[in-house]
């Protein structure tokens, strides 16, 4: 595949100041401040830019739970203290009677954090977020009982002494440095997560969950790998805080903490790194600047995070969001070019057909779908139409493995589709749409196409994390590709506007460019031409057809009945959740019972 | 020692269970769990110790009062927590609205009332020769309220029309609107009955919790636990979980130690969460394509 013609224009629009923000140079700025400040020879600024150090190492990993997979984890505060009273037991030889050396020390806190990161992240990977909120609420609740009751290890209300760290590390300057430089690195993996293909995933799952799945995102792995992370920098944060503290008691971790960690991250925005890292920085030296008001200090950050869920619940971060304020092209047309197709889905594949046979699901006592056949071929258009709940929809599901059938078999090619398990449809190249588009609507349309290549890269989370080599291909290749969906589908030139800024017609085309990621075997459309205008819907067809004369086989759900007989090879109607009748659009006009029953006239 | 298990254990768990129903009472009106359930038990303890020992009100009217406080506040959660948030339900904004806002009323405790746990009185004069004392009040009382309480709600809701209407909202909230029935006035209803619930618990149950602020957010977990074992809405399964917990905590704090009847607790809670989400004995809901 040579670019040497590439048609694609890469639309840049000129990045704002916030946007220049999010740039290096503000981290610098950060940088070079925190490598100065010892010059000042300030051991009381010293502990404050400390203390925001180890609370944003905790706040870094934190905010890709909560800021970018969109999981209110309220409790996180528990990692703190476990990572804290893990560290300083093990360093103070208070378990098993051996003193361990305080970096190790520092390394099995982490580890503790880690561990723990996923026990109390298990239930968000099935349930709904609440149950998540309530499990690491729980959980601090339960670590601080329990640092006060096992005054073996804790010291119970007494409490323990912190670690000391050696050479080069040692109290003072060193260990500032320790805290800087872990700070940097946790801001540094962190920032590499958020803007991979993973970043994308977790935002996906946050907002548009659904199509997440579609796109072959893993839930649950993911969500684990980044439990690992946050707790594990979470337990950090804690070993390094026992030291800063020099001596711990339960006292220190309050929950009040969790609610300043929360707020740093609401108050900078879901989906940035500065942002919240600003806000983290923010709100643990303020304090320090309002003495007479630390009494009150947990009633106003509990006031400020009422405020901003009320009245910003996007940060400030959306306040400040200038480019996306500039007003699009009023009259924008969507202009499809097919042609482009060849380049986005690659070669043709060997014919394969996808085939249901006596497929019946009910729900509760309605028959949803009863003993249905079908099959879809690749290279051809197949059109599913039938009266609103005759089961075309609950078809589709099935297909995607949404739903699984009480009776009857889905093969791909002879073999059984596995049920249950949506995400794993995109490994076999079987992509959708939906009938209300599922998008990402503070990523730009760009990313929420790339979204829809999740699969296709090669490196793991610790490549994208460490910014190796198979990273950089993989967000090269994914970028490109995503470009030439647009281009084909006729959005390049929105690639950069924010996705909820686009007009309901645009938002189908993407979802299509989106599909079209997995350079898809076949494709299952929902009702795309719903909400279009006639032209617009013209152009669907045509590029309908086009993806499928390139060997991809289409099933099409439509209400348009003009659009199902001018573009499909094969029509099944449905009604009542049965065939009531299938062949070609020719034998399906001049059925009798479809034109009394449905085609009306 | 087994006497004072099943009794201690019977008035922990009575209290879980009255909180686990003032989280199903919100939860019911407005498919919201508000984290200011733990907040109103902790409440009712600080305020009838505030009225009874240090404004000297008799038992009776503190009793009333502390109804009434809990009502209004319940009314201020659903006006300034849940209702602003309720159309972007998905986003789960009310999980930190309603915790914030029970974080507020906590601070507000701890600065002016302190963060010592301090006695609460004796309710109810008897004679500590007479019969009645061979149980404690402080162990029947709660147990008391939690008798009053679900047989209250059952009649509430399956012998009144204005109940039925609750339960219309509860299980269509749409249809009901449709219907004609009054949401928003039947969903404060509901906060102000929770917020009577709510610290009516912490009322009865505080001569043995004391009055403490450091109740709220172990009463918001121990008490969303009996919710998690019964099911989401499910009074009965609240009461049941409710009554398991308190037995099963109190053996294990005689039996092992505290350290590990949290843990264990906890450990239950996760594991019945991923195993059966729906509660032992609700039922799974369908998904959202």
């Amino acid at each position: 595949m040579t670019d040497a013609t590439s048609p694609i224009s890469t639309a840049k629009a000129p990045a704002g100041w916030l946007g220049r923000l999010e740039g290096s140079w503000s981290w610098i700025a950060l940088g070079l401040v925190g490598l100065l400040l010892p010059l000042l020879d300030d051991s009381y600024f010293g502990v404050i830019a400390q203390r925001a150090y180890i609370y944003w190492i905790l706040s870094a990993g934190l905010n890709l739970v909560v800021g970018y997979a969109g999981q209110i984890a309220i409790g996180w505060v528990a990692m703190l203290t476990l990572g804290a009273y893990t560290t300083a037991a093990l360093a103070a030889g208070r378990v098993g009677g051996v003193e361990w050396h305080p970096y190790l020390a520092l390394i099995a806190g982490g580890a503790m954090g880690a561990v723990f990161g996923v026990i109390v992240g298990l239930p968000a990977l099935r349930l709904r977020t609440f149950y998540f909120a309530m499990t690491t609420l729980g959980f601090a609740t339960i670590v601080t009982q329990v640092a006060l009751a096992w005054k073996d290890v804790t010291g119970g209300g007494v409490g323990t002494p912190g670690p000391v760290f050696l050479w080069p590390f040692e109290p003072g300057w060193g260990f500032y440095y320790f805290c800087f430089l872990l700070a940097a690195l946790a801001t540094w993996i962190t920032a590499n997560i958020g803007s991979s293909r993973y970043g994308r995933a977790l935002v996906a799952i946050r907002d548009a969950e659904v199509a997440a799945e579609a796109s072959g995102i893993a839930k649950p792995k993911l969500l684990i790998l980044v439990f690992l992370l946050a707790g594990g920098l979470g337990g950090i944060a804690g070993g390094l805080f026992s030291s800063l503290q020099s001596y711990i008691t339960p006292d220190a971790f309050t929950f009040e903490m969790s609610v300043l960690f929360f707020i740093g991250i609401l108050i900078g925005g879901r989906g940035s790194i500065l942002g919240p890292a600003l806000g983290t920085i923010i709100l643990t030296v303020l304090p320090e600047f309002a003495a007479p008001l630390v009494q009150w200090s947990t009633f106003l950050y509990a006031a400020l995070l009422l405020v901003i869920v009320l009245v910003i619940p996007g940060g400030i971060a959306d306040l400040l969001d200038y480019k996306n304020r500039r007003p699009l092209e009023q009259h924008r047309e969507i202009v499809p070019r097919p042609e482009l197709l060849s380049r986005v889905l690659g070669a043709k594949g060997e014919p394969s057909a996808i085939r249901l046979a006596n497929i019946a699901l009910h729900f509760g006592g309605v028959r949803a779908i009863d003993g249905l056949d079908l099959e879809i071929r690749s290279g051809e258009v197949h059109g599913l139409i039938g009266p609103n709940g005759s089961g075309k929809t609950t078809t589709l599901n099935v297909i995607s493995g949404y739903y699984r059938p009480k009776t009857g078999s889905l093969k791909l090619d002879g073999a059984d589709l596995p049920f249950d398990k949506p995400h794993a449809r995109a490994g076999y190249r079987i992509a959708r749409t939906f009938q209300t588009p599922r998008l990402v609507g503070a990523a730009s349309v760009l990313a929420n196409v790339m979204i829809g290549g999740t699969v296709r890269g090669d490196g793991t989370f610790v490549e994208s994390m460490l910014s190796l080599p198979r990273h950089h291909n993989d967000e090269k290749q994914l970028k490109v590709a995503a470009l030439k969906a647009l281009a084909t589908v006729g959005l390049e030139s929105l690639a950069d506007v924010r996705a909820d800024r686009l007009q309901h017609s645009e938002l189908r085309f993407m979802e299509i460019a989106r599909a079209l990621m997995l350079r898809p075997a076949f494709m299952l459309l929902d009702e795309p031409a719903a909400g279009l205008s006639a032209e617009e819907i013209r152009r669907l067809g045509a590029l309908i057809k086009a993806i499928s004369r390139e060997g991809t086989g289409v099933l099409l759900v439509e209400h348009h009945a003009d659009l199902i007989f001018d573009i499909c090879d094969r029509v099944t109607v449905l009604n009542l959740g049965k065939t009531l009748a299938a062949g070609t659009p020719a034998e399906i006009r001049s059925h009798r019972e479809v034109v009394s029953a449905y085609l009306g006239a | 020692m087994l006497q004072s298990i099943v009794s201690y254990g019977l008035a922990v768990g009575a209290v879980y269970a009255l909180i686990g129903i003032t989280y199903n009472v919100m939860f019911s009106a407005s498919r919201v769990f508000s984290f200011t359930a733990g907040m109103l038990g902790m409440l009712g303890g600080v305020l009838g110790a505030l009225f009874i020992n240090k404004l000297g009100m008799n038992a009776v009217l503190a009793f009333l009062l502390v109804l009434a406080a809990g009502a209004v506040l319940g009314v201020i959660t659903e006006i300034l927590t849940v209702r602003p948030v309720l159309k972007s339900i998905e986003q789960h904004l009310y999980v930190l609205s309603t915790l914030a806002f029970a974080l507020m009323i906590q601070q507000v405790v701890a600065i002016y009332w302190g963060t010592e746990a301090q006695p609460f009185p004796v309710l109810v004069p008897i004679d500590p020769n007479s019969a009645l004392s061979i149980i404690d009040q402080k162990i029947w009382l709660p147990v008391l309220a939690c008798i009053v309480t679900i047989v209250g709600l059952e009649l509430l809701y399956r012998r009144t029309l204005i109940g039925r209407a609750f339960l219309a909202i509860a299980e269509d909230s749409y249809a009901a609107r449709a219907l004609g029935l009054p949401e928003t006035q039947l969903r404060i209803a509901s906060y102000a009955i929770a917020g009577m619930i709510g610290v009516l618990a912490g009322f009865t149950g505080a001569q043995m919790l004391l009055a403490y602020f450091g109740n709220q957010a172990i009463l918001n977990f121990y008490g969303f636990v009996p919710v998690a074992l019964g099911g989401m809405g499910s009074n009965r399964g609240a009461v049941v979980g409710g009554l398991a917990l308190g037995l099963f905590q109190q053996a294990a704090n005689f039996l092992v130690g505290g350290i590990f009847a949290s843990v264990a607790v906890f450990a239950v809670f996760i594991v019945v969460l991923l195993l059966r989400p729906e509660g032992l004995a609700g039922a799974a809901a369908a998904r959202r394509v």
